[in-house]
């Protein structure tokens, strides 16, 4: 999986610092950034079961102007997670995966731009339409 | 990942596992016995992995991106949703699922880089408490929860769904 022989003037390892290692950066970060969300998402929607007042003060945060540039932040690293897990899956299981899993991290990172494209423009213009100032 | 450098050898061919015997045991992240846990867990990442894919886009579409979208989310939203039992069981299935992988990741995270026995100890205990104590709390969140709040005379609370107005009167 992982060579650490070096080559003379060369980039040293297959894996360390390059796209295989980027890829698992990037894996662990969102999923622990996703981690703490979710237990936090599961903390306030539980507030329904407080008072439908408690609910919705609590969740009103999430309509303030910078929460919703954290939705978009969430939503993107929950996009790469997803995107990288199915990558992940495809590199175990598919008999190629190993010999395609960098131009796999391309079309995950592709892929992602343009989903994080269509969220973005399609959450902001929700938030701006029904937006009644501070 | 690859399999434990254990004193494992190959049965079938009589050849011992590359390494196998060279390193003391003690520098070794898991015994033999935990082999198949970590291997279950393993397939578990993979399969609850792609359900939650499908799970969370569609919970994402449903909640942010049809409608109002973030400004539709209030207490009758939730209990709109939750009136149905296929939104139920869609919930209570990705609460499950999403916690139990985000736990077992960050047990992955603690063995990687928490060296002491007596700090990983620590850490997977609070994580393990924090871990059961939400996935009860949103599984009776789930199913105890009464959408139609009537106040002391009976009349529907304001934040009641519409739905409700049929169901009391």
């Amino acid at each position: 999986m992982t060579q650490t022989k070096s080559t003379p003037g060369g980039r040293g390892t297959l894996y360390k610092g390059r796209e295989g290692m980027w890829s698992w950066v990037g894996h662990r970060i969102t999923g622990v950034g996703i981690f703490f969300f979710l237990l936090v998402h599961v903390l306030d929607t539980s507030l329904v079961r407080v008072s439908p007042e408690a609910y919705n003060a609590v969740i009103g945060a999430y309509k303030h102007p910078i929460m919703i540039l954290g939705e978009i932040g969430l939503v993107g690293a929950i996009v790469f997670h997803a995107f990288n897990g199915l990558r992940i899956i495809l590199v175990d299981f598919w008999k190629q995966g190993t010999r395609y899993h960098r131009q796999m991290l391309w079309a995950v990172l592709i892929l992602w731009l343009v989903t994080m494209v269509a969220f973005s423009v399609r959450h902001l213009m929700i938030f701006f339409e029904g937006w009644e100032g501070f | 990942m690859t399999a434990t450098n254990s004193e494992a050898t190959l049965p079938a061919q009589g050849i011992e596992a590359p390494r196998s015997g060279r390193i003391d045991p003690k520098y070794l992240r898991s015994n033999p016995s935990k082999g198949a846990f970590e291997m279950w867990a393993w397939l578990f990442m993979r399969i609850s992995g792609a359900a939650l894919v499908i799970l969370i886009f569609v919970h994402l579409w449903t909640n942010l991106m049809v409608g109002d979208g973030i400004h539709q989310i209030d207490f009758a939203f939730v209990a709109g949703k939750w009136a149905n039992p296929v939104w139920q069981f869609w919930d209570l299935t990705m609460l499950w699922l999403a916690m139990l992988h985000g736990t077992n990741g960050m047990r992955t995270i603690i063995n990687d880089y928490a060296e002491k026995d007596s700090t990983r100890l620590a850490l997977k205990s609070i994580l393990y408490l924090a871990a059961a104590v939400i996935i009860i709390l949103g599984t009776l969140v789930i199913f105890t929860f009464e959408p139609c709040l009537v106040d002391e005379s009976g009349a529907l609370l304001e934040y009641a769904p519409s739905f409700c107005e049929t169901v009391v009167n």
